[in-house]
């Protein structure tokens, strides 16, 4: 399963960056920001091309040596990233879709909390389980 | 069916008690607060809304959505006429906008039309800025049902 979940802003400031092992969590969030400017290309394309994909999950990234990176934009342009192992080769794009969907499920229950200010940081605890789960488990 | 009217009665509540207890020299204020609360709901409510929708392509995209799916949803009816100049105003004419059905259509209660349609005014500004254009929202009501909300959108 995944190494990383993060979830980042529509001004691009990190909401929520969980990572597993905890030890290289900078090497992570490293690997969270350079991913950006991917998504921020591939959202800007959105409407120039009549046959472009208009979907909210933007596939694959970039593939790194160790790693592959995964990203989902939501229509209110928050952005989902995870980063799973590339010697992981059993996980299929269809799971990753659904483990976008369910993370997008999650934070859409989280921000209808009245609590929950839009823009702070996530302190919800649903939510972390929910990306809890989509972590890997040794 | 008894859901539907649930909404209208607890809006009419909120903005009674709203200007209630808002003093005679307070009335703006309260409906600050009013559409500062149509704001929030509108922030939320889109985020719940846009799950399973495709990306929009551009602003008409995203006014297109607020007229249909976001006015079905909250109105049970969609907006009759969307005009735009192009150059970032929009015109949403509504001729039987639900919240002002249950006034007499006269111009006896014209003057109280307004406080009815901050909540709304903040639900289409909450909604657009979750979905990233900032924009001003004025409404006006010239015959009774209908209603015509304004929006202007803020280009940096």
């Amino acid at each position: 399963m995944a190494v990383c979940v993060a979830v980042i802003s529509k001004e691009n400031f990190p909401l929520f960056i969980k990572t597993i092992p905890t030890e290289n969590e900078l090497k992570f969030f490293y690997t969270v920001h350079t991913s950006l400017d991917v998504v921020e290309e591939k959202i800007s394309n959105v409407g120039k091309n009549v046959n472009d994909m208009r979907e909210l999950y933007l596939g694959l990234l970039y593939p790194t040596e160790d790693y592959k990176v995964y990203g989902y934009v939501t229509n209110t342009k928050v952005k989902f990233v995870i980063v799973v192992e590339s010697s992981n080769t059993n996980l299929r794009d269809n799971e990753i879709r659904g483990m976008f969907r369910r993370l997008h499920n999650a934070y859409v229950d989280m921000m209808c909390n009245p609590f929950y200010t839009p823009g702070e940081n996530i302190s919800s605890k649903p939510f972390e389980r929910i990306v809890d789960s989509m972590l890997v488990q040794d | 069916m008894a859901d539907e009217v649930l909404f209208e009665f607890f809006h009419m509540e909120i903005v009674g008690q709203f200007l209630q207890s808002a003093r005679k020299d307070e009335k703006e204020s309260a409906f600050t607060k009013l559409e500062f609360l149509g704001y929030r709901v509108g922030q939320r409510l889109v985020e719940r809304f846009t799950k399973e929708v495709p990306r929009f392509k551009d602003e008409l995209d995203t006014m297109k959505f607020i007229c249909k799916d976001l006015w079905t949803s909250c109105y049970k009816k969609q907006i009759d006429n969307l005009r735009t100049n192009h150059q970032g105003v929009y015109v949403l004419q509504d001729n039987k906008f639900r919240l002002l059905t249950q006034i007499s259509e006269g111009k006896q209660y014209m003057e109280y039309a307004p406080q009815f349609l901050a909540f709304p005014c903040g639900l289409i500004r909450g909604a657009l800025s979750n979905l990233g254009i900032a924009s001003n929202v004025t409404a006006e009501v010239s015959a009774m049902p209908a209603c015509k909300f304004q929006i202007q959108i803020q280009r940096l």
